[in-house]
């Protein structure tokens, strides 16, 4: 590879590392809790932003962030609010916020509606990385959430009867989900994203026993992953996030076979 | 119930909304410390919103509610141990038994398990006779294993007040039997307070001191030994055919 190549995929290999991190950190609840689809429906929404970003002349990150997480807010208030499992809301939500991107992303632009749908590392920046270090950052201080998180999981009602703030630790999840997903649009574009949010941790899942397992598995096994995916696409000029996911689908496949039921 | 005597739960008119209808009207009435008290009541009846109530999980739309003569908000949680309704996990649910019963000591999920509390544990496992199954995840146990990881987890923070809905929910007659006796004995070697939801009259009116018969009002309260006697029964359960006051009543799970 020559200099070009490595000037592209400096930022791209640096930022996706950490993304990968920090996907792998929140995916474990997005599995466990069966918020997949939240977390694919969150990208969608994100497009909403991302596409005002681009019409305003904006770095797309700065209205996406704020959009997606206002999104998230939105579904959390209408699930407590109605008490209904709100799939349906949710998906007129994503809908919508997708649909009002798709309208106001300016037909001219250089990068067009397809880069972030699908990703393009030629968009990843220096300031990607700095978006993702500071993520790993929130990831890091989450640290003291987590067996909260985890205990919520396991069961809800236990976790309130012990004390734990259940409502505000979950509204704290959902909104770290949200900017997970769209700082690593970019990279793996907003069809994909979800799959970092889910396949590493599903394939952990198969293979431990306890939540902290899962956690450590899950983390080695997007942080490999994820590089060695950029790598692929790098090589074969395969586009980046559908190289990531399809190293990652074949490491679920192979844990899926060798696990003995 | 009683009164001079400390009370661990102390109900004043309390009356819980939940949609439209009232699931617990008007219910006064106190459990003295050290006893125990069986709920009974049919399906529906508010038995497990009573013990949502005492848990801190469900408001009161009236009244109040004490635990050892505190707010329910100033108790310590430490102080109360639970054994919910049954629930299911699926097979691939990242926890063992050990993990689940180490949150009744630590209050929340242990990244990892010290050499003490995995100890501590063990030994609670043992006491509900199940230490062979420590490491198993939850999802593969049977639903009376289940609830008898519960019944160890709520047990080793070493808890004053004991809430336990249908604990007997899946489990077979010697585990039942069991049961009871580490109730009795937990109790004996600490003066702590049982509150259990049942549906097994017998039983209840054999091993508790206190009864309730709860059916969105409060039917019944008192001592064991005056009863309720087969009339309240009837009236409370609807029962039409002919009822006799030593076979189960209601024996389905609410
Ligand atoms: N979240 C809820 N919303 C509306 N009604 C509820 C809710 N939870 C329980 N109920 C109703 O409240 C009543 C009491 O329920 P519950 O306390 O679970 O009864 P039990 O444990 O005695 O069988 C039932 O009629 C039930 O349908
Ligand atoms: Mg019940």
């Amino acid at each position: 590879m020559d200099d070009f190549y490595w000037l592209v995929l400096a930022p791209a290999l640096c930022g996706g590392t950490l993304i990968a991190l920090v996907s792998a950190w929140v995916g474990v609840f997005v599995v466990q809790r069966g918020l997949s689809f939240v977390g694919a429906g969150l990208a969608h929404a994100a497009f909403g932003g991302v596409a005002l970003g681009v019409l305003w002349g904006i770095e797309p990150l700065y209205v996406a962030l704020p959009f997606t997480m206002l999104v998230a807010s939105l579904v959390v208030f209408i699930r407590n609010r109605t008490g209904l499992q709100s799939d349906t809301a949710i998906g007129i939500l994503f809908t919508s916020a997708m649909a009002l991107g798709m309208i106001v992303f300016p037909q001219d632009n250089a990068a067009g509606p397809m880069s972030y749908l699908f990703g393009d590392i030629l968009l990843v920046r220096w300031f990607d990385c700095i978006a993702a270090a500071v993520l790993v950052f929130v990831a890091l201080g989450s640290m003291r959430l987590w067996s909260s998180w985890a205990y919520a999981t396991f069961d809800k009602d236990q976790a309130k009867a012990d004390g734990l703030p259940v409502t505000r630790h979950d509204m704290y999840l959902i909104l770290f989900i949200a900017a997970t997903v769209v700082v690593s649009i970019k990279l793996v574009g907003i069809v994909l994203t979800s799959a970092l949010l889910i396949i590493p941790p599903a394939t952990a899942r198969l293979c431990t026993r306890t939540f902290s397992g899962m956690t450590v598995v899950a983390l080695f096994i997007s942080g490999i992953t994820v590089p060695a995916g950029l790598m692929l696409s790098a090589l074969y000029s395969w586009p980046s996030g559908a190289s990531i996911i399809a190293i990652q689908a074949l490491v679920f496949t192979g844990a899926a076979l060798l696990k003995r039921s | 119930m009683t009164d001079g005597q400390p009370s661990a739960v102390q109900c004043d008119g309390i009356s819980v909304q939940l949609g439209e209808q009232f699931a617990l009207q008007h219910v006064s009435m106190s459990i003295p410390v050290g006893a125990f008290c069986t709920i009974l009541g049919p399906n529906g009846g508010g038995k497990s919103t009573f013990l949502r109530v005492l848990l801190g999980l469900q408001a009161v739309t009236r009244g109040s509610v004490q635990l050892f003569d505190a707010p329910i908000s100033a108790v310590n949680p430490r102080r109360i141990g639970t054994v919910p309704q049954s629930k299911r996990y699926d097979q691939n649910f990242p926890a063992r038994a050990l993990d689940v019963v180490a949150t009744g000591i630590h209050g929340k999920w242990s990244f990892r398990l010290d050499e003490t509390t995995r100890a501590s544990c063990l030994q609670a496992l043992d006491r509900v006779g199940l230490r062979s199954l420590a490491d198993r995840r939850v999802g593969v146990l049977s639903g009376g294993e289940l609830q008898r990881v519960y019944l160890a987890r709520a047990l080793v923070r070493q808890p004053e007040l004991l809430l336990l809905d249908e604990p007997a929910t899946g489990m077979d007659v010697r585990s039942e039997a069991d049961l009871h006796s580490i109730l009795e004995d937990y109790q004996t070697d600490h003066t702590a307070t049982v509150v259990m939801v049942s549906h097994d009259w017998s039983t209840a009116k054999h091993h508790s001191s206190h009864i309730m018969l709860l059916n969105s009002t409060l039917r019944w309260s008192g001592a064991s030994t005056d009863g309720p006697d087969d009339e309240v029964m009837r009236e409370v359960f609807g029962h039409r055919g002919h009822m006799h006051p030593m076979t189960q009543v209601g024996c389905t799970h609410g």
